[in-house]
């Protein structure tokens, strides 16, 4: 591994207490250029992590706190007339930033949702016929609080295959939360962090991630797994070919991040939850929200070949 | 009968399950591998129905309609103890039926039954197996029957159902179309061993395994005739021969293939009789030779087939003194020949007063008539030309018929009754009452029988002469200018000879298919046909010793023995073994993947001795730090061979040098 994502990973690490894991997911997203959305509760960190983040890799990180009132303008930018020199001129919205952190994407309209979710896609706005591109690297954290709860707008499943992955924090243990609340605050901590690499060396070690090795050995067992979910009469359709791609891209992140230059099988057990979580829906779980452990049955369920 | 209705047991069918959970050998069949084994035993024993018993045949269907049925409903199959009855039963059948235990027909009959049987305990891949095999060696015994082309092209039909089924059972849950592929792909690879092992096979001279002379009934000319022999025969289309000349080819009405020659009358058969020794034959002022190559149809009598007269045979044969050309066996396989004759000749110009005798005698006291106008001739006539003259006339004149159906003649005067009252007759009728005529009178005679005419195929560049070529006419033999052939058809109908039998006979008489003349496209069609099934005969059947010797010394074989022939058979099949065993190793890397799986497992295979399993959906490192945390002292030897199989399988290192340490450090593993 790297000495900077080291770096990174030991700077989150101290701040985000008890979530190695998810921090690495966080981070194998990153590198595989995919969108991260985090699912859980309000107060277990989201948005500390997407800071943590942020300033590791010295991104220009951008928050935008998504409400039932919002439009699509005040996130894309707006064009506003100049009386000076009569044109109209754009005024970039927040999602003009490497960063981002979409705070409760399920509370705005589907309108405003889609308007975020089609920048991520093509990594460009268009705003009355003109196109403005992206940061890049352009990354967006959305975070989503659980369904169930009063006055959200979930994601329909169409959007949630945009996400690369899905994690959920969840409470930390009491070891961790000890130390964080004998810790100092948190909002101190995230000021004083340095930041471990420029976007230009991100940008390098996307690349390089994509260079990992699969061998065809590997292909069989991702073939596998896509076929076990479509065949399985346990999930309600199974994984999409763009799954299937991203499973491979989140599993040569994984193996990138764990310091191998090929990928064995499991670097895609452990970036299975978070890739078919969000985009398989158990039978069993239709109508209620409560999601079981049914990506780990899905690892149990496939042999490896 | 007894059939068991209980619905769910053991030994029913149960979806097919996952395949690598339950043995190959015991796996139960899914209802798509019965249908496909009934379908395959159903394509192989069908073509059997022709010749077999017609009770095998329906209790064959029965069976497998039983079987069909038993599938559909989901039913117990019969108990042992029936199908044992039921197979007793047969065998008992087949012997009061054939009289006997052993001959090829019971042989088929006994496989084909005891097949269809088996098809009733089919429960397990295993019987499936057996099944297919059984199927396999079924199609042989289809061509000991027939070996056309057709019935090859049925056969490579049906072996590659056999093979898609075979598929089926072997993969399960592969498409209907990947399989037949496959199934394909497979019979395409075994064309060049199917070519070497027919080239190279050493063959044994005469027919196939020298089966039992039944096994060619054949229809064609015999060696007695008699009124209606011949327009029976006229009504087959079977090809008799096939000629192709080496030049210009005669005039149709001069193609007289000579067959056997009849010289007994006893009223109303004609007979070769009994030749006594005589001079040999002799020719002479010969002009207008003719090459040619005959392809023989296998027609279980000893003679060949040559236009008037042969002068020169290829393969080793007699020719007797009235110009029959015999061999010393009968002819059950295909024989090719090349032949010379010439069209103009004198014959036996001199000949024994024996054989004049033979070609006088008369039955005594027959035909009172007949006689009388030949005495008439003989009075009034001076010369023998003149009475041959008289009587072609004779037949010309008078309203005499040329029929397919001549009215019966079934009195003792056969030939009083065909000349003053009938006169409706074909050739048999008109050479037979020629010669009678002539003999009365006092002229040596004798019938000839053979084929007249033939149909050009302008596609193969070959003539081909069918049954419905039939023919007879009458030889005189007239001192000074020897046998001279008179043909008395030509008189009544002289359209038989210069365009054949369709021609002479009225639209209305219902001829074989083939003899009519039909729209062009048919008969284009049917030529075509014949010329495919002339090369199938010449280059695939008739590929006998002789071909194969002429074969191989082109190629170069300096010693033609069987030895050497089966030396060169091994040495060709190993070299197109090794030629597949090349073109898989270029896959080697694939291979050392799998062989690094291979001994991935057996390393896990001896850590099941100290109770640790992997599971199935277990990564290999994570089993390794299982096996860590279980038996630290196997550390060092876990991470390498751990790593060493991750490098291999998944690292792309598949290279002979990691695969050599991966075996060593699992070979060298102990616990």
């Amino acid at each position: 591994m790297s000495k900077p994502l080291h770096n990174v990973i030991q700077q989150a690490e101290q701040v985000i207490l008890g979530k190695p894991h998810q921090i690495r997911l966080a981070l194998a997203c990153l590198l595989a250029r995919g969108h991260l959305l985090i699912e859980d509760v309000p107060g277990v960190g989201k948005t500390t992590l997407a800071h943590v983040l942020a300033h590791s890799l010295g991104l220009q990180f951008q928050r935008i706190q998504f409400t039932s009132d919002m439009l699509p303008a005040d996130i894309l930018g707006v064009s506003i007339y100049l009386r000076e020199s009569e044109k109209f001129k754009f005024h970039p919205g927040p999602i003009f930033a490497q960063m981002i952190l979409a705070d409760e994407i399920n509370r705005a309209t589907p309108k405003t949702q889609s308007s975020l979710l089609e920048a991520m896609e093509e990594q460009q706005v268009t705003i009355e016929g003109t196109t403005h591109p992206l940061p890049a690297p352009f990354f967006v954290i959305a975070t989503q609080n659980p369904t169930q709860q009063v006055g959200t707008f979930p994601l329909p499943e169409s959007q949630l295959d945009r996400f690369l992955l899905r994690i959920k924090l969840g409470y930390p243990d009491a070891q961790a939360e000890r130390g964080l609340l004998e810790g100092i605050n948190r909002h101190e901590l995230i000021a004083s962090l340095k930041s471990q690499m420029t976007a230009a060396e991100l940008l390098a070690l996307q690349q390089q991630v994509r260079q990992v090795f699969v061998s065809p050995a590997l292909l069989d067992y991702v073939q596998a797994i896509l076929r076990h979910t479509r065949s399985s009469a346990t999930y309600v359709r199974g994984l999409s070919p763009r799954a299937g791609l991203s499973l491979l891209a989140a599993a040569r992140a994984w193996a990138f991040i764990n310091g191998r230059n090929a990928v064995i099988p499991e670097d895609v057990q452990a970036v299975l939850p978070g890739v078919a979580s969000h985009r398989l829906q158990n039978v069993r779980d239709t109508h209620t929200a409560t999601e079981s452990d049914f990506p780990d049955e899905l690892i149990k369920a496939v042999p490896i070949p | 009968m007894n059939k068991p209705t209980s619905n769910l047991s053991p030994g029913n069918l149960s979806p097919n399950p996952t395949r690598g959970q339950c043995n190959l050998a015991t796996r139960h069949l899914s209802l798509a591998a019965i249908y496909g084994l009934i379908a395959c035993i159903f394509l192989v024993i069908a073509p059997h129905a022709e010749h077999l018993p017609p009770w095998v045949s329906v209790l064959a269907a029965t069976l497998m309609g039983w079987r069909i049925y038993l599938a559909y409903k989901n039913l117990l199959l019969p108990k042992r103890w029936l199908l044992t009855l039921i197979t007793l039963a047969c065998v008992v059948s087949i012997f009061l039926t054939f009289r006997t235990l052993f001959s090829r027909e019971v042989g088929v009959t006994l496989l084909i039954l005891l097949t269809t049987l088996k098809l009733l305990e089919l429960r397990t891949q295993r019987d499936a197996i057996v099944t297919i095999y059984l199927a396999c060696f079924i199609i042989i015994t289809n061509f000991f029957y027939s070996q056309s082309m057709p019935t090859a092209l049925f056969m490579l039909f049906t072996l590659v159902a056999i093979l898609t089924t075979w598929l089926h059972l072997q993969t399960g849950d592969l498409g209907f179309r990947p399989r037949l592929r496959m199934a394909l792909i497979l019979l395409a690879q075994a064309i060049p061993l199917t070519i070497i092992l027919f080239l190279l096979f050493p063959r044994v001279p005469g027919p196939l395994w020298g089966l039992p002379h039944d096994a060619y009934s054949t229809s064609g000319l015999d060696d007695t005739m008699s009124p209606g022999s011949l327009s029976k025969l006229s009504l087959s289309e079977a090809v008799a021969f096939r000629a192709q000349f080496a030049a210009a080819p005669p005039m149709r009405e001069q193609m007289y293939w000579r067959g056997p020659v009849l010289w007994a009358f006893d009223g109303r058969t004609w007979t070769a009789g009994t030749a006594p020794a005589s001079k040999p034959a002799t020719l002479d002022t010969l002009q207008n030779s003719q090459d040619y190559t005959i392809t023989l149809e296998p027609h279980n009598k000893k003679w060949l087939f040559a236009l008037e007269m042969p002068t020169k045979i290829s393969i080793p044969s007699r020719v007797t003194d009235d110009f029959q050309i015999l061999l010393p066996n009968n002819i059950i396989a295909r024989v090719r020949y090349t032949a010379q004759s010439h069209l103009g000749f004198r014959a036996n110009a001199e000949e024994t007063e024996q054989q004049l005798q033979r070609a006088l005698t008369l039955p005594a006291t027959l035909n009172p008539r007949a006689r009388q106008l030949a005495a008439e001739w003989r009075s009034t006539l001076n010369n023998s030309e003149a009475i041959v003259r008289a009587a072609f006339t004779y037949f010309n004149r008078e309203k005499f018929e040329y029929t397919l159906e001549p009215p019966p003649l079934p009195g003792l005067h056969t030939v009083d009754d065909f000349i003053f009252n009938t006169r409706k007759g074909f050739c048999e009728h008109y050479a037979s009452s020629f010669v009678f005529l002539m003999r009365a009178a006092g002229i040596p005679a004798r019938v000839v029988t053979g084929y007249q005419g033939a149909e050009y195929n302008e596609l193969g560049n070959y003539y081909i002469v069918r049954q419905s070529d039939a023919h007879a006419w009458a030889e005189v033999w007239i001192a000074g200018r020897g046998w001279i052939r008179i043909d008395p058809t030509a008189a009544i109908a002289p359209s038989r000879v210069q365009s054949g039998l369709a021609a002479s006979l009225p639209d209305s008489v219902i001829l074989p298919f083939m003899a009519r003349t039909q729209s062009p496209l048919l008969r284009n069609l049917r030529l075509n046909l014949d010329s495919l099934t002339n090369q199938w005969n010449q280059w695939v059947l008739g590929y006998n010793t002789e071909q194969q010797f002429a074969f191989l010394t082109r190629l170069g074989m300096q010693s033609i023995t069987w030895q050497n022939m089966v030396i060169s058979l091994i040495i060709g099949l190993a070299a197109l073994i090794g030629i597949f065993a090349l073109l898989m190793l270029r896959h080697l890397k694939g291979r050392n993947v799998d062989m690094a799986q291979r001994l991935y497992l057996k390393f896990c295979h001896k850590l099941v001795k100290i109770n640790l399993v992997r599971a199935e959906h277990e990564g290999a490192k994570d089993f390794a730090a299982r096996a860590i945390k279980a038996s630290p002292q196997l550390t060092a030897a876990v991470t390498h061979i751990t790593n060493l199989y991750l490098g291999v399988r998944y690292g792309g290192e598949a290279n002979s040098a990691a695969i050599r340490a991966l075996r060593h450090a699992v070979t060298s593993f102990k616990i």
